[in-house]
């Protein structure tokens, strides 16, 4: 069965969930089976639209009436009319994309707002390991070996909001965790967060 | 269910009804600017249409098929319609809950007006005297019918390679009409190489000399030149890995022949489909199908027709197969990215499959699970 209920789902899918405004127009990037999308549109009534690379996915989202469109985001954002969504998500992939200052200045253009979450490579068990050991780190969040990992930027909740200033995103709501890698429990961090959060997820928006 | 012989009495039964329209002096001014008149359409409908006439799905047929989309005519009927594992009570187009129109095109030869009609004229058939008919056209004459039968909005479009370019048209010309549509392998405009296998086609027929100008219905007509042109199309429906599969080298008989009688499979399979082919189909309509479908561009002068305020209300399911390369996936992302433009609801997905263009016709599951879902959605949001 699919997981459509806020408590069923990842931590921070439970956070991103509680941000999204009813009726909003969202886009949900790497969607997997749909179930964000599924609860979104049940409880929030969101016009939703999610893109995933994986056939298998997306027929399962489209047999559950879900809009879904099969193939790599990074090409099919390029499509979509400015200001298309109100907000785009962007959850736990970042880390993984090649160009993603270009990747968040097309979505900031097609989406109002884009919300993203990312672990934190900063994290004091990560710290500790390369301290120790002399070592890549591998820890829950993290579990790749660097020879098979998809996480090929190193990013920190500190480094990402020096981005964001530098390139003029404002950052409406932010929020630091504290969850393992798929795990549906975890805590918010409200203090010493680059060091302590596991995740971050900010919600930005274009400065005008 | 059986009858006194044990045998299960064909079901459902459908019949084929005609629809003529645009007599003198109201004949129907086509694209290339001729008038034709009257037209008949020929077309089956299946399930019930509702109080609301809000349940209405539109089948379009591809370039050789016909109004007969599933279920039989008459209880000694040996095969069901052409999409009959996709329509019907219980099955993904579903009858019990739509009510589903197919109807013949313009210029086929399935009961509908085409070049083998009687040319009220002259009382003898149009042969090449028939003018040339467009997509452009075939549309407006499905919605003669549609409007004949009553029906104001189309739940939805359904239709494969010339019944998906059918279905983009609708979208283009029509879009007030639509609710939601899904183009299956299809094209916003034939691709040179799709052209270059029609024209040889053509080629095939009008080097018969039976085929005469096109006036051969008092005899037999270019039997051969439409076998040869319809192997020439089955070699475009298929793939390299499917051929390879179901033929590889393997031969029809005991030994080479060391003559020119065939001696693959690959060959008799192909002299077999043009041979079915000929019973059916009339070399002039191919001549004139293809030669629409050649035309059909939607993209004409740089600006596509599904870009439109209209279509942003309009929900789309694209469906491309991997192994097609008649209509491959880059064409079903091409109509996709134009969609989008609209801020259309708009689903894609590209079926791993190995038949080649063929695959939409083919039983296979994931196309049923997505076919079913993307309707009950759609009925249920707008229908109900």
């Amino acid at each position: 069965m699919y997981n459509e209920e806020l408590e069923n789902m990842r931590f921070d899918l439970q956070i991103i969930a509680s941000w999204i405004e009813p009726g909003s127009r969202v886009l949900d990037l790497g969607c997997g089976n749909g179930d964000l999308l599924e609860y979104l549109k049940k409880h929030k009534q969101v016009n939703g639209t999610g893109i995933e690379f994986s056939e298998e996915k997306v027929a399962r989202c489209i047999e559950r009436g879900l809009t879904v469109l099969q193939g790599d985001f990074r090409k099919e954002v390029c499509d979509y009319p400015v200001g298309r969504f109100d907000v785009i998500l962007l959850s736990q992939t970042l880390q993984q994309i090649h160009d993603p200052k270009e990747l968040l200045i097309d979505l900031l253009s097609i989406g109002k707002r884009v919300i993203v979450s990312f672990p934190n490579f900063a994290h004091w068990s990560a710290r500790l390991q390369i301290l120790c050991t002399g070592m890549a780190p591998v820890t829950d969040q993290l579990p790749y070996e660097w020879y098979d990992t998809p996480n090929i930027r190193i990013i920190s909740i500190k480094d990402f909001k020096r981005f964001l200033r530098m390139f003029g995103v404002r950052t409406v709501r932010e929020i630091a965790i504290n969850t393992h890698h798929h795990d549906y429990k975890g805590t918010i961090v409200r203090s010493l967060k680059n060091l302590r959060a596991t995740y971050g997820i900010m919600m930005l928006e274009r400065m005008l | 269910m059986s009858n006194a012989d044990g045998i299960a009495p064909k079901s459902p039964l459908v019949e084929k009804k005609f629809f003529t329209f645009a007599h003198s002096p109201n004949e129907m001014v086509l694209d290339c600017g001729a008038r034709l008149g009257p037209i008949t359409l020929a077309f089956e409908t299946l399930g019930e249409l509702n109080a609301a006439r809000s349940n209405a799905i539109l089948i379009l047929h591809a370039f050789s098929g016909d109004s007969h989309v599933a279920g039989y005519l008459h209880q000694d009927d040996e095969r069901p319609g052409w999409w009959d594992n996709m329509v019907g009570p219980g099955k993904p187009i579903d009858t019990n809950r739509y009510f589903v129109i197919c109807s013949n095109i313009l210029g086929g030869c399935a009961g509908s007006t085409g070049p083998s009609s009687i040319y009220p004229k002259t009382g003898k058939p149009y042969g090449l005297s028939f003018p040339m008919v467009t997509l452009k056209d075939m549309v407006q004459a499905q919605k003669q019918l549609i409007e004949h039968l009553g029906i104001k909005k189309l739940m939805a479009l359904i239709g494969g390679s010339v019944g998906g370019m059918q279905v983009l048209r609708w979208c283009a010309d029509f879009p007030e009409m639509v609710i939601s549509a899904i183009p299956l392998a299809t094209t916003t405009r034939h691709s040179a190489q799709a052209i270059a296998f029609n024209e040889v086609a053509r080629q095939a027929i009008m080097a018969d000399p039976a085929w005469n100008n096109g006036d051969y219905y008092d005899g037999s007509g270019p039997s051969h030149g439409l076998a040869v042109a319809r192997m020439i199309g089955h070699v475009t429906y298929l793939s390299d890995e499917s051929m390879r599969e179901k033929f590889g080298r393997r031969l029809h008989r005991s030994a080479l022949s060391f003559d020119f009688t065939g001696d693959f499979q690959v060959e008799s399979y192909l002299h077999h489909q043009g041979k079915k082919f000929v019973t059916r189909f009339d070399a002039n309509s191919l001549l004139y199908i293809t030669k629409a479908a050649d035309y059909f561009d939607l993209e004409r002068g740089g600006s596509s027709l599904l870009i439109n305020e209209t279509l942003a209300a309009v929900s789309f399911l694209v469906i491309s197969f991997t192994s097609d390369w008649l209509y491959p996936t880059y064409q079903s992302r091409g109509i996709v990215s134009a969609l989008k433009k609209n801020g259309s609801d708009v689903s894609f997905c590209e079926i791993e499959a190995q038949f080649g263009h063929d695959a939409f016709l083919i039983p296979n599951k994931r196309l049923d699970g997505l076919i079913s879902g993307f309707l009950d959605r759609v009925y249920k949001e707008h229908c109900v």
